[in-house]
């Protein structure tokens, strides 16, 4: 969490000034029971009218003195906490950006979300307070006790004795509650999970009839959270009347023993009047630091998610084989074994294989098979667990940058398209491409018939997420998108499945007929989608089974004949 | 408009409060005792103050009998205190559970169609985040509110018995640092919303970068991105600070008021004091002084507290919109429901559309017998789902008919209807519990045999067998760790445990590798056999063997028959069908 704090480089004078700022406010505002004091025992008592008149002047100044620290502190605090803010943000999201595909895999993209968002508020929230009443109540509650001491020894030991009291019952409340607020936070959570589950499935819940054991199963979760939420409450409830409690207590004494130090001489009464005020006054900041704490809190929690964050590292050393493999071949996989968490169970399995430039190979097998993740390999998203992949005879991990990436082009399972134009969702493949190009790229992927029909054209709005376009059609997009890069390698992965077979035979035979034809990974279950690949790879289970060309395969491999024959049943189906 | 709404409003959250009535007025009853006698301690402690003239002048008695009821005060108060913060928690989190119940009994009984046009999120926040803000703001808020009221109130009362001419002044400036804060919040409203609006582009942003982050990555955006983003952020951060900062100046200067307030009783009181008489005295001027800050501090509290409650309100209304939102057509008075059904489907001119404006299905008819296959094919996104959204009265005909054996299936309830179906959809969708609560999900009772049993033929026993808990492996909501295909298998292990008299399988087999397929559709042809199957597909080998095949573009059924008909029709179906196995 302290490695948070380097984000208030910059601010280092704000961070000061603010509570120096409020700290001043405090100190005229301990005054003014000194400047009551002395109009009760000399205006009052002594008949003296210029005191009276010049004690009000000398409180209306501390006002105005007080109003104006107190603004330039809350200016510096908010410019700190802002500014603090925004810096943090923008380099969790660049360090977000830096996550490998294992890593983003792994977090989850909606904890990411609600990391940049939620809880980056709650941190600046949180220093802004810090920052503004952190200094200023126990700068009271202390100055206070410290005024009283000033005034008379004796009755300020009842300041000395109440103040860790009341800290005590302040902060051991507050400790015993916070643990339970936790367990609050996950019943909440169990809850939230149930509703979205529930709603989901409205369709498989009802079709079951469940609706009732549903219902059933909420009001358990429902009840538990608010047992624990009574429980905290209850035992928060007696941080109020406690302090109340204590302090008046405080108050009794003091008058107690205050009278009897009137009656002796040793203070005046206007002196007993200040002393009781700068009770009342601690017990006002207490409760004020009772919330900024709950407030500090939540943010303390905000800023340990956020540093969980920075504290993943975007890729986890591995020894790399500095070999070069300076064959003909496109691409190599030496002996790659692939798993996503380090205690985990390999994903792929010693995979090797090798690809000569301007091949098609297609990739194919069952699910969770491995498909993915070897596509994931090859443009180094993932970095192998051992073994090593060769991308024009180098090293994947000895690639800088976007070195890599530049030279693939990617259509991935699920199509996501950004907010802009069509034409700006395309350029993300090649910034300054001119629109002829575009409309080429379109035709290739077969999508410019229907991009031709948006009255707007190529600057037809593509809202949030693409919903304003079929799965097919955003699909197409993609494709479009990637193939506009001229990339050396294409990969699709399973791109073609919310493609009809129509539209998808059609693509096949535009790609084949390319100019400067790129190498080609084709990851399917349909074997009509890959079984004119020039090379084959069978995956099951992470394991490569079989390699070779359809009819290879159809000779020699169990499993690839198996898939062949699930889809053609009687063979003679695909002539 | 707004006002009526409201009342509205208002009508609802009473009718929850009702329920604790008991607890409210007693609430209410101790926070004015307790308020009283909080203002009363001031006056004990004033005129203690006043037995201590100065030296050899202290009425020690007196004082000591003062201080006796200042300690009686001080702990009825605090015992007051403490039972009004404990009714009010048992009220509020009572009050919102109640209303969440509310919600989620009304969730159940929604159409379908609501369900599908608003999205998740959307309900959560309403039955989450808007019950908690409500029941924070409205309820806290209420009793801070009438705490502050009280406190004006009380503190008016035993200013006018102490000082009238003093009082007069407090209540003549005291508006002032109301003025002042509404002057601030008018001011600063609209930097607020500006620093929304940025903050919810920025959102924006950030939700579709992040979930987009493989293709960003892929297509080496990283910097573009960061530019656009920081862009952004910095246009927030100017934003924030306006608004932070002018928000924040409120407190300083209501305080700064007050402390004119507090100079001016000082000033008053004193020169009162000068003047003699039974006006004023010393200790009256303390407890003087100690009111005018009590008297101010819930005016500055008020006017958070009415912001406050607006927010809350207009949270309650979300909650109430989603509460009062019409329920489905209840299910008929006098239903048919016979003990078993047959499985004789027919559609009679049905006509259907989600929208008015859209025309979907038009005069729709369709003969199925019992036991009969009937397969819907086409493109993809023709609406093929659709259907089955009619047969499952998940969707209503607008005009026409479905009657289940001759009798209209909106005779039947929609426990009888939907209980003679078993479905598999392609949304795969797992409850949160083990994998043998999720097999056994439409049959709880179910023996550990038959549950193994319906695993095995969904092919899915496998799996299972190799999880860390076997059949007792926990799994969340989303099917968590579950490939898609194997989540698909229990799906489909779950219709097989209680199967009834007709099925439907929406491309039940769409994430499952096509050998695994071949093995469970040997599964599903004798879990079909004799019943009424609906079965939507892509894929076309699967689906070769059915009675009657419906072809559907663009919402419409443009033809219908068997394998051998279609092909020989030539027409769109013998179209798709080529286009399989199409070669390059």
């Amino acid at each position: 969490m302290k490695s948070l704090l380097k984000y208030l480089k910059g601010y280092y004078k704000e961070s000061v000034l603010a509570p120096a700022f409020k700290c001043l406010e405090a100190i005229f505002e301990l005054l003014v029971p000194l400047a009551v004091a002395q109009i009760v025992d000399v205006g009052v008592r002594q008949v003296n009218h210029t005191r009276i008149l010049q004690m009000c002047g000398v409180m209306i100044a501390l006002g105005v003195i007080g109003l104006i620290c107190a603004l330039s502190a809350q200016f510096f605090a908010a410019r700190a906490a802002v500014g603090f803010a925004t810096k943090l943000r923008s380099s969790l999201f660049a360090h977000i950006q830096s996550f490998s595909y294992a890593t983003t895999d792994r977090l989850g993209t909606s904890t990411l979300i609600t990391r940049m968002t939620g809880d980056v508020n709650a941190v600046q929230t949180g220093i802004n307070m810090f920052l503004r009443l952190f200094m200023r109540s126990p700068f009271i509650v202390f100055g206070a006790m410290v005024m009283a001491f000033t005034i008379d020894v004796k009755l300020a030991l009842i300041f000395a004795i109440v103040i860790p009291v009341l800290a005590v019952v302040v902060f051991g409340i507050m400790l015993i509650t916070i643990p339970i607020y936790k367990n609050s936070q996950s019943a909440l959570d169990r809850l939230v999970g149930k509703v979205r589950g529930n709603y989901n499935g409205t369709r498989v819940v009802r079709a079951f009839n469940k609706e009732s054991d549903e219902i059933h199963d909420f009001d358990e979760r429902n009840q538990a959270l608010t047992r624990i939420q009574r429980f905290a409450g209850g035992i928060s409830a007696l941080m109020n009347p406690l302090t109340y409690v204590i302090i008046n207590a405080a108050v009794i004494f003091l008058i107690q023993r205050g009278s009897l130090a009137v009656d002796s001489g040793r203070i005046s009464q206007g002196e007993l009047i200040a002393l009781y005020n700068y009770m009342s006054q601690i017990l006002v900041e207490l409760i004020k630091l009772a919330s900024l704490i709950i407030t500090l809190n939540k943010a303390a929690a905000s800023a340990h998610r956020i540093s969980d964050v920075f504290a993943t590292q975007p890729d986890e050393g591995k020894q790399i084989s500095r070999k070069s493999d300076a064959t003909a071949y496109a691409l190599v996989f030496d002996r790659v074994s692939f798993r996503y968490h380090a205690d985990g169970d390999e994903a792929l399995s010693d995979i090797s294989f090798s690809v000569k430039p301007g091949e098609t190979v297609g990739i194919i097998g069952g699910t969770g098979s491995g498909k993915t993740t070897l596509a994931n390999l090859i443009p180094g998203f993932y970095t192998p667990s051992s073994g090593n992949v060769f991308v024009n005879g180098k090293n994947t991990a000895l690639y800088h940058g976007t070195e890599l990436t530049d030279m693939f082009g990617i259509v991935p399972q699920k199509s996501v398209l950004f907010k802009g134009t069509i034409r700006s969702n395309l350029q993300w493949g090649a910034e300054d491409a001119d629109d002829d190009a575009i409309w080429k790229s379109l035709e290739l992927a077969q999508a410019k018939e229907f991009v031709a029909e948006k009255e707007l054209g190529l600057d037809e709005p593509v809202l949030q997420g693409g919903s304003n376009f079929s799965g097919g059609q955003k699909q197409r997009l993609t494709i479009a998108r990637a193939l506009l890069r001229r990339p050396r390698f294409l990969i699709l992965d399973d791109s073609a499945s919310a493609l009809d077979y129509a539209t998808e035979a059609k693509l096949r035979t535009a790609l084949s007929h390319l100019e400067d034809k790129p190498t080609l990974f084709i990851i399917s279950q349909r074997t009509s989608s890959i079984m004119h690949a020039d090379q084959i790879l069978v995956l099951d289970d992470g394991e490569l089974v079989g390699a070779g060309t359809h009819q290879e395969l159809l000779a020699r491999c169990e499993i690839y004949r198996e898939i062949y024959r699930s889809q053609f049943p009687e063979g003679g189906d695909a002539e | 408009m707004k006002l009526k709404q409201n009342v509205k409003t208002f009508g609802m959250v009473f009718k929850y409060l009702k329920i604790y009535r008991i607890h409210f007025a007693i609430s209410l009853l101790f926070t004015a005792v307790s308020v009283a006698l909080t203002l009363y301690v001031p006056i004990l402690v004033g005129t203690a103050i006043d037995y201590a003239l100065g030296q050899n002048a202290v009425d020690l008695t007196s004082i000591q009998q003062i201080l006796v009821k200042i300690l009686i005060s001080v702990l009825i108060t605090g015992i007051l205190q403490w039972l009004i913060n404990v009714l009010n928690n048992r009220m509020t989190y009572g009050i919102v559970r109640n209303i969440r119940h509310s919600a989620f009994v009304r969730i159940q009984q929604l159409p379908v169609s609501y369900i599908d046009s608003h999205q998740t999120g959307e309900i959560i926040s309403r039955v989450v985040t808007d019950v908690d803000q409500f029941a924070d703001g409205l309820l806290m808020g209420f009793s801070q509110l009438f705490n502050g009221v009280m406190t004006i109130l009380g503190t008016l009362i035993f200013m006018l018995i102490i000082s009238p001419p003093v009082t007069l002044i407090v209540v003549l400036v005291t508006p002032l640092s109301l003025f002042v804060a509404a002057f601030i919040a008018k001011k600063t409203y609209s930097m607020f919303k500006l620093q929304s609006e940025i903050r919810s582009e920025q959102t924006a942003l950030i939700d579709e970068m992040i979930s987009g982050h493989k293709i960003v990555v892929a297509f080496g955006q990283e910097e573009n991105v960061q530019e656009r983003f920081d862009e952004i952020n910095h246009q927030l951060s100017k934003a924030s600070l306006r608004a932070i900062f002018f928000s924040s100046t409120t407190n300083p200067s209501t305080r700064f008021v007050n402390s004119v307030v507090y100079t001016l009783v000082a000033l008053t009181g004193a020169l009162l004091c000068l003047r003699g008489g039974s006006m004023m005295s010393i200790g009256k001027l303390s407890s003087f002084l100690s009111y005018s800050n009590q008297y101010t501090k819930p005016f500055n509290e008020i006017s958070g507290v009415v912001t406050e409650l607006q927010n809350a309100l207009a949270c309650a209304a979300r909650v109430f919109e989603l509460i009062d939102e019409p329920v489905q057509i209840p299910d008929c008075e006098m239903p048919c429901d016979p003990e078993t059904v047959h499985g004789d489907i027919t559609f009679r001119e049905v006509s259907f559309s989600y929208r008015e404006d859209k025309p979907l299905i038009r005069g729709f008819n369709l003969d199925a017998y019992a036991g009969q296959h009937i397969a819907i094919v086409g493109p993809t996104g023709c609406g093929k789902t659709t259907l089955i959204n009619l047969l499952m009265r998940f969707y209503d005909v607008n005009e026409g008919s479905i009657s289940l054996d001759g009798e209209d299936i909106r005779d039947y309830t929609r426990k009888k209807l939907r209980g003679s179906y078993g479905m598999v959809l392609q949304d795969t969708w797992l409850s949160s519990g083990t994998i043998r609560d999720n097999i056994a999900f439409g049959k709880p009772d179910a023996t550990d045999e038959e549950v193994v049993a319906a695993a095995k033929s969904a092919h899915a026993h496998s799996f299972i067998r190799r999880l860390p808990n076997g059949y007792e492996t926990v799994i969340s909501e989303d099917g968590g760790s579950l490939s898609q295909g194997q989540k698909q298998l229990l799906c489909i292990a779950r219709v097989m445990l209680c199967l009834p008299e007709m099925l439907i399988l929406d491309e039940a087999t769409s994430s499952i590798d096509t050998r695994t397929e071949i093995r469970i559709q040997k599964a599903f042809t004798t879990m079909m056999r004799g019943r009424t199957s609906f079965i939507v597909a892509h894929r076309l080998s699967t689906i070769r063997e059915a009675d009657i095949i419906l072809v559907m573009r663009d919402g419409n059924i443009v033809e219908q028959g068997d394998h051998h008909t279609l092909l020989a029709k030539n027409g769109f179906y013998s179209e798709l069908y080529r286009s399989q196995f199409a070669n390059q």
